[in-house]
């Protein structure tokens, strides 16, 4: 492999991103064609059930949320992280274990500090 | 290398970084842990000397504190004979002004920086007289100046004293400038910065010329000559004499040490350590030794009719220094270091016996307005009496043999120089006496010409004060007696002890001759006292009736030749009308500005601009990383 | 993976100061929950945790190892070294914080959890022979003291400093890994040592590609260190960060960044050096030129030493030039002297630091001779070594840097920095001159901690005795060099 070294494996990542780029771009093209566009005013307004709207929608969200969604994100990697490590179990033995009860471990040195800062209290 | 070569230098330092630090908690107490410092490097000097009187020499480097290739900066001590003669000096004179000052600096406030900035002197000191190196010499060199600086300017409330302090630093700048030069001058000739090897090397550079800006001049004379020029400064020679007398606004224990036993003599010392150097050029020691004698004729004919007590003695050091150097002119460099060892003992006594009066008289200082104070302080009066005696050269004290053995090698030099060094030696012996007597007579007799408040005061100093008078007056008398001359039954161990390092004088004299130099010089001293006892006791009125005879030479005299006015006059003035009128109005300021603000001004305000790029945006930031990001880039793909 | 039974057999004895420090981390999180009032233990037990580790990396020098977890982790003097001077940092911060925390009111366990994790970054860092892992130990450093810099949180000028600091650091780990992945591309892998051989077996020494991509990580390591004209996030970043932490991130980070950026241009690509010398003496002259000159027009002291730290990494980078052992000695050497020099100097600003005033403006030093000589003595000793004044440490620091670069022939470099060197004696001499050429506004005295005068003397001894007697730690320096430079 002199010097013009591609890396001929991603190829079909290649093609497969540039077919989804296509086929996006041409949905939304070809659509414009086939849909009907009548706008006017009581069309353009926000549709809350029937009422009118009565303040932005654009609020910010609690911060708390964002707080929940990172927990809820880091202990989902935690799970999902199991499921491989399962598997493979019969093959690595203690080690597996030992190695998972450290990374177990540290994420619950997270959990309980995320649990006395109150970060799993919605209302404080 | 023997633990006490370390706890040398060590030692003060210690004491200074620790009194300097926590002293002010100790208040009265701060002296102690000084004096035990440097009372335990007296130790160390003793057992060094000892060592070295069995035989032992060490030179050795500590460490290597720079080195790269050739060039090699290191830290290291060379203990030899001299080295081991200024350790006594140093240490012994230092011990004694530490418990002097007990007394005398009781009442000060910042007494504890004081005994700290006495520990940073005398660790300085040491480094300088300990360095195996040019480099660590010149390292001394300027520490002693930075203590000297603290102390002139200890009182440094006092407009005058803190001037006096400037002044000290900025003269020594000019001598400084010239040693500095010399030593670059060393390591570009030798490539190295170690006295052994520069010195082994000496003779190699002998008839090599160096040019500058065209001109050449005769190596080892510019070398000699540079070197010189840090002595000249440090040791208070004409033209350079003028920071010393200023230099006795600081305490007088300071004067004492620093200015009369130690510091001002690394002058002397230098000269003596660099003799192969001085000796290849006939010409470096022709100057050394006219420098010498101008300086020593100069001084002693100010010190005549000074009336402030310590100038008297600031200038009878002046002219003591130049005797030291008329010895190592004329190549009698052990004769020279001699003289620099008596001098120590009988000129600290003298001052620290100035500080006893000035004590007793509530900070008075003129001696117009003392008089018969030898009741009041008889201790102080036999001590002073002593010392007095010592320098005029009376026989069988210090002064005498160390006087005389300069003198004698003087008239004995194959140096051109020679002849005039000991005429001029002469006639100054005979004046010193006159001078010194002349202190002694309007200080201690006759009747007491102070206020009633000061005469009511006037009480005899503590013990702390007068132990080390007695014990200066012992070294005043019997410091002389390591260089009896053959002549007088004595074998002189001295200069054999010395020769190794500073060889021993070639010429000898004929009996009759030395005979005769000694009783001229000593008649000198005699006519000396006999004026002075005339003029000051039997006959008072005679030296009112002399000035008035000869207002002129009085003032002129009494003005010191008006050499400050000289150089006020002809270098500070004009420097300052020159910029104050050129440069500030002809120029209107713009070239001043131009050369002295301009350019940080124009950094500083290119500065502003590039400022405005910090503006805290973070876009800004990042259009300015991408910019330089896209430079880098763009710098690797074209290359 | 072949290599996957190594991982398993990787005995963890010699990572045992990594493995302390962690759990330290883990242990001062956990302890701060549980204690309540008892705070106040939290920094000794950071400062023992980190004395121990201390301890470790010395006891440990003995075994050193090429070839951890698959020769992506190596052990050996070079990376111990930076160890140490990081450890040393960490420890100067601990010292400097206690009584900077009392003072802002800012008690957090977090604070010295996230300074023993930055630590432990910094480490993984210096010992990375893998740039997968290198990134990781410069993210694990990098978060935290983003976390760091944004601790105050009641001063917005904390929050705007973390904020952007964490933008423009994202920023250039992204640069990082685009850098990191065509060198992959082009090579096949991310070790240091095989990138190296690849290089030639390859024949990639004139691959354009590559180029970019060692510039891409040039980029990224200039902006770790400060160089310009990517240090536009220094200035801000340091002036709102707390104290401490400023003072740790000129110090610790610095080091490591140095440390890699050694390792990477040294052992990855010394053949390239043609290519990236001049590339290095342009930032060099760039930052030394920016830093001193603006540092002339600051009034606040952090922010001057900001500015200082930038001319700081500009000089060092003239050993990185000089692509000898020679020049990698004087930056090891380097960066201690500068670690005990900069902490200095910012103890005596945290000693100043009070409820009234902060100690940041210069005016603030007025008179300070007067009302506290002690500290105003040991500011003007840090003030000299940093100007390069000898006998101090920052003359010898600077005079073998210099050397290093005049005998690797950019005679040219090194004059402009020594002209610029000049330009810096301007400021770090203005602030002398405030304390001793001023009179005090108001004399009031300055209260001192047990912790904060730990500091004080543990770096004036650094900065004289390295100045007095720097000898030992260049040859401990050089003689690690070996191992680095095939």
């Amino acid at each position: 492999m002199p010097g013009n070294y591609l890396p001929s494996e991603y190829t079909a990542v290649l093609v497969m991103l540039i077919f989804g780029l296509i086929f996006g771009g041409m949905t939304l093209w070809i659509g414009r064609f086939f849909r009907l566009r009548r706008p006017y005013a009581e069309k353009l307004t926000a549709y809350e059930s029937g009422n009118p709207p009565s303040k932005s929608p654009r609020f910010p969200f609690s911060v708390k949320f964002y707080l929940v969604a990172i927990l809820f994100v880091v202990f989902d990697v935690e799970a999902i992280f199991l499921y491989p490590w399962a598997v493979v179990y019969d093959d690595l033995g203690s080690f597996a274990l030992i190695e998972m009860t450290i990374f177990i471990g540290l994420l619950l040195v997270g959990y309980i500090y995320a649990w006395k800062k109150g970060a799993l209290k919605w209302d404080r | 290398m023997p633990i006490y070569l370390l706890l040398l230098p060590i030692l003060p330092l210690g004491s200074f970084i620790l009194t300097f630090l926590f002293g002010k908690r100790l208040g009265r107490k701060a002296h102690w842990l000084p004096i035990c410092a440097v009372l335990s490097c007296f130790g160390c000097a003793v057992m060094a000397l000892l060592d070295v009187i069995n035989g032992v020499t060490i030179n050795t480097d500590l460490y290597s504190w720079i080195s790269s290739g050739s060039f090699q900066v290191s830290v290291g001590f060379l203990l030899d004979e001299l080295t081991a003669v200024m350790l006594i000096v140093v240490t012994s004179i230092s011990t004694l002004v530490h418990i002097y000052s007990v007394g005398y600096m009781h009442d000060e406030p910042g007494y504890y920086r004081f005994f700290s900035y006495l520990s940073l002197f005398t660790f300085s000191m040491l480094m300088l007289v300990l360095g195996n190196n040019f480099a660590q010499l010149f390292f001394g060199w300027e520490a002693v100046g930075l203590s000297s600086y603290l102390l002139i300017g200890f009182y440094y409330e006092k407009e005058s004293a803190a001037n006096a302090g400037k002044k000290a630093f900025i003269v020594n700048r000019f001598g400084d400038f010239g040693f500095s030069l010399g030593i670059i001058l060393v390591f570009l000739t030798f490539g190295t910065l170690h006295y052994d090897q520069v010195f082994a090397q000496a003779a190699s550079i002998t008839d090599q010329t160096f040019p500058v800006f065209g001109m050449v001049f005769d190596l080892p004379t510019l070398i000699a000559l540079l070197l010189f020029c840090g002595a000249i400064g440090k040791s208070a020679q004409l033209p350079l004499h003028v920071w010393l007398p200023d230099a006795m606004e600081g305490p007088t224990p300071v004067s004492a040490l620093i200015h009369a036993a130690t510091m001002v003599t690394a002058g002397v010392f230098l000269v003596a350590r660099c003799n192969p150097l001085f000796a290849l050029s006939t010409t470096a020691l022709n100057v050394v030794t006219m420098v010498g004698a101008v300086t020593c004729l100069f001084a002693a004919t100010i010190a005549l009719v000074q009336v402030d007590i310590k100038r008297v003695v600031a200038y009878s050091t002046v002219s003591q220094l130049a005797y030291m150097f008329m010895a190592c002119g004329v190549g009698a460099y052990s004769a020279g270091i001699f003289h620099l060892f008596t001098h120590a003992y009988f000129k600290a006594l003298l001052f620290l016996g100035c500080g006893s009066v000035i004590h007793a008289m509530s900070s008075e200082q003129d001696v117009r307005k003392m008089g018969g104070l030898k009741k009041y302080l008889p201790v102080t009066y036999w001590t002073f009496l002593l010392a007095t005696l010592s320098i005029s050269g009376i026989p069988g004290l210090a002064g005498f043999f160390s006087k005389d053995a300069i003198l004698a090698a003087a008239f004995s030099s194959p140096i051109g120089a020679g002849k005039i060094a000991w005429f001029v030696g002469t006639l100054v012996a005979g004046m010193t006496a006159f001078y010194s007597f002349r202190l002694f007579f309007l200080t201690f007799h006759g009747t007491f010409r102070g206020t009633e408040e000061q005469r009511h005061h006037l009480h005899e100093s503590p013990a702390t004060m007068t132990v080390p008078l007695i014990l200066l007056a012992v070294g005043a008398v019997s410091a002389g007696w390591f260089c009896i001359p053959p002549i007088l039954g004595g074998h002189a161990p001295w200069i054999s002890f010395l020769a190794p390092v500073l060889g021993e004088p070639g010429e000898h004299l004929g009996h009759a001759t030395e005979w005769g130099l000694i009783a001229t010089s000593v008649g000198a001293g005699l006519v000396g006292i006999a004026t002075a006892t005339l003029l000051y006791v039997i006959r008072p009125e005679i030296p009112d009736r002399l000035r008035d005879a000869w207002p002129k030479v009085h003032s002129w005299l009494f003005n010191k030749y008006s050499i400050d006015e000289l150089y006020d006059g002809a270098l500070v003035q004009p420097a300052i009308r020159f910029s104050r009128k050129v440069l500030l109005h002809v120029v209107d300021g713009k070239l001043i500005e131009g050369v002295v603000n301009g350019i940080p001004q124009a950094i500083g305000s290119f500065g502003e601009r590039l400022r405005k790029i910090q503006n805290g945006q973070v876009h800004t930031y990042l259009s300015v990383m991408s910019t330089g990001a896209l430079a880098v880039l763009i710098w690797m793909l074209v290359r | 993976m072949d290599t996957a039974p190594n991982f398993i057999l990787t005995p963890l004895a010699p990572l045992a100061p990594e493995l302390l420090l962690i759990c330290l981390g883990l242990l001062l999180v956990v302890v701060d929950l549980f204690l309540g009032e008892k705070r106040h233990i939290l920094p000794w037990l950071a400062a023992l945790g980190t004395l121990t580790g201390l301890f470790l990396l010395g006891n440990g020098s003995g075994h050193f190892s090429d070839g951890l977890f698959g020769g992506m982790y190596i052990l050996d003097a070079y990376s111990l070294f930076f160890k140490v001077i990081c450890l040393i940092g960490v420890l100067f911060t601990v010292m400097l914080s206690v009584r900077y925390l009392d003072t802002e009111k800012m008690h957090q366990g977090e604070y010295y959890s996230l300074l023993v994790f930055a630590a432990v970054g910094m480490m993984v860092m210096v010992s990375a022979a893998d740039m997968i892992v290198l990134y990781l130990g410069l993210e694990l450093m990098a978060l935290s003291v983003y976390c760091l810099v944004g601790l105050l949180k009641s001063d917005s000028r904390s929050n705007e400093a973390a904020l952007k600091y964490f933008l423009m650091g994202a920023f250039s780990s992204g640069i990082l890994l685009y850098g990191i992945s065509l060198i992959y591309g082009m090579t096949g892998t991310t070790d240091l040592q095989l990138i190296s051989q690849r290089l030639t077996e390859l024949n990639l020494a004139d691959n354009t590609l590559l180029f970019i991509a060692l510039g891409m990580v040039l980029i990224a390591f200039s902006f770790k260190v400060a160089a310009a004209p990517f240090h536009m996030w220094a200035p801000d970043a340091y002036e709102g960060a707390p104290t401490p932490i400023t003072a740790f991130m000129s110090v610790g980070p610095k080091a490591a960044s140095f440390a890699v950026l050694g390792r990477i241009l040294l052992s990855g690509f010394p053949e390239l050096h043609v290519h990236w010398g001049p590339l290095i003496a342009g930032i060099a002259l760039l930052t030394m030129a920016t830093g001193n000159i603006l540092a002339i027009s600051q009034t606040n002291i952090k922010r001057m030493l900001a500015y200082s730290s930038i001319a700081h990494a500009g000089f060092a980078l003239l050993g990185i030039l000089a692509t000898s052992n020679e020049g990698v000695s004087a930056i090891m050497n380097y960066m201690l002297i500068y670690a005990f020099m900069n902490m200095g100097a910012f103890a005596i600003i945290i000693m100043l630091n009070n409820r009234e005033r902060r100690g940041e403006q210069l005016k603030d030093y007025r008179g300070l001779a007067q009302t506290n000589p002690v500290a105003a003595a040991l500011m003007l000793i840090f003030m000299f070594s940093l100007t390069g004044i000898p006998p101090t440490a920052g003359f010898i620091g600077k005079f073998y840097l210099f050397l290093a670069a005049m005998n690797a022939g950019y005679t040219g470099t090194v004059i402009a920095a020594v002209i610029l060197s000049a330009v810096s004696a301007y400021y770090y001499l203005r602030v002398v001159r405030y304390m001793y050429m001023y009179d005090s506004e108001k004399g009031e005295a300055v209260a001192m901690s047990p912790s904060l005068t730990a500091a004080l003397i543990f770096a004036v001894i650094g900065v004289i005795g390295l100045g007095v007697a720097p000898g030992w730690v260049l040859e401990m320096a050089s003689q690690s060099l070996p191992a680095l430079a095939q």
